[in-house]
């Protein structure tokens, strides 16, 4: 079967994308699944050192594209996971020197190798993006409980239907669950209401996902990391299975009973 | 926020963070930002001053999102009904 195309967006930047793609790219590739990500944020590339694999970079998209090596020249195959690879992308350039078009003409010439092919889009909404979304058969939403990239996600959800790509699928990242109970932080509830879109994925901060980067080593490799777990799970339901939702937020404690308590007026 | 806000019924930073969520995509929603809905108030007010009597002050104008669809809500008290009804009283 030809790989499915996941482009993995978000419009405001710093909430995650980059770490999504290639946790979810490790979940696949750990399920036995052919995975390619393809960091199509030229000029800021940063999925290399998230996977652990900068120092293997050759070749990048921009030369694919551009014909000066074989497709084959710039994947880079993870160790850890044979099946497991990368397309980086080129650093010294920016966003125009590839088209959307070039962009489905790529996912086209990798489909039949692939099961999976992951692109992580760049933040914003111009050429980068549509670069990003063009051969999309899904695309995901990384977001965070806050205003501002609630906001964007509202933008991109609106810009991915134009494009005729949707409905897309929110991944709600870096989710504090205390906070959540305190009352200070949006939940998981308040966001799908806003945004009136399907969930895919909770993941909670998590201080694994930084060591993880540190090593480059992404959480999902590591079998303890909540954050790692909630990935898995968004690459189980991205296969198809109905896998639970962790309820990240829960797990009452005596003062969250009690807020509630007074809420209701009394009423437990 | 501490129990004693709690305690107090003021309203949580999230329920502060989800209404201004849903004040702000209302507006990017529809493309009319508050300022503008502002002009068309007093646009409005103008135009329908021409034809009937009315209190600009009373005049409310508003934007709602139900079920995928944007509506503009204007709720326009006409003065000269008010000024009828004030006698019976």
């Amino acid at each position: 079967m030809p790989a499915k195309v996941v482009t993995i967006t978000s419009g405001k930047g710093g909430v995650g994308k980059t770490t999504a793609t290639a946790n979810i790219g490790v979940a696949l590739a750990s399920a036995g699944a052919r995975v390619v990500c393809l960091d199509a944020d030229i000029g800021l590339r940063n999925l290399d050192v998230v996977m652990g694999l900068e120092n293997r970079i050759v070749y990048d998209l921009v030369d694919v594209v551009e014909g000066r090596c074989k497709l084959r020249q710039a994947l880079i195959k993870d160790k850890r996971l044979p099946e497991l690879h990368l397309i980086p992308a080129a650093q010294t350039r920016d966003k125009t020197a590839v088209s959307p078009k070039d962009m489905v003409r790529l996912a086209e010439e990798m489909r039949p190798e692939f099961d999976w092919i992951l692109i992580d889009s760049p933040a914003g909404i111009e050429r980068g993006f549509r670069n990003a979304v063009a051969p999309a058969d899904i695309v995901l939403i990384v977001t965070n409980p806050e205003v501002s990239a609630v906001r964007d996600a509202d933008r991109i959800i609106g810009l991915v239907e134009a494009e005729e790509k949707g409905p897309a699928k929110l991944i709600l990242n870096r989710v504090k669950p205390e906070m959540v109970r305190r009352g200070d932080m949006l939940a998981t509830a308040d966001v799908l209401e806003v945004l009136a879109i399907e969930l895919i994925g909770v993941v909670p901060e998590d201080d694994t996902v930084l060591v993880a980067s540190n090593h480059g080593s992404p959480a999902a490799l590591d079998g303890k990391s909540r954050a790692g777990r909630a990935f898995r799970d968004i690459a189980r339901r991205l296969n198809g299975e109905t896998v639970p939702f962790e309820d990240v937020e829960g797990g009452d404690g005596l003062f969250g009973r009690l807020a509630r308590m007074v809420r209701q007026g009394g009423q437990v | 926020m501490n129990l004693l806000q709690r305690l107090r019924g003021e309203p949580s930073s999230a329920q502060a963070a989800k209404s201004r969520l849903q004040f702000v995509l209302v507006h990017d929603r529809a493309d009319l930002p508050p300022g503008k809905l502002e002009a068309l108030k007093n646009d409005l007010i103008e135009v329908l001053s021409r034809h009937i009597e009315i209190d600009p002050r009373a005049v409310q104008i508003s934007l709602t999102h139900e079920r995928n669809q944007q509506r503009l809500i204007a709720n326009i008290p006409l003065a000269s009904a008010r000024a009828r009804r004030r006698p019976l009283n």
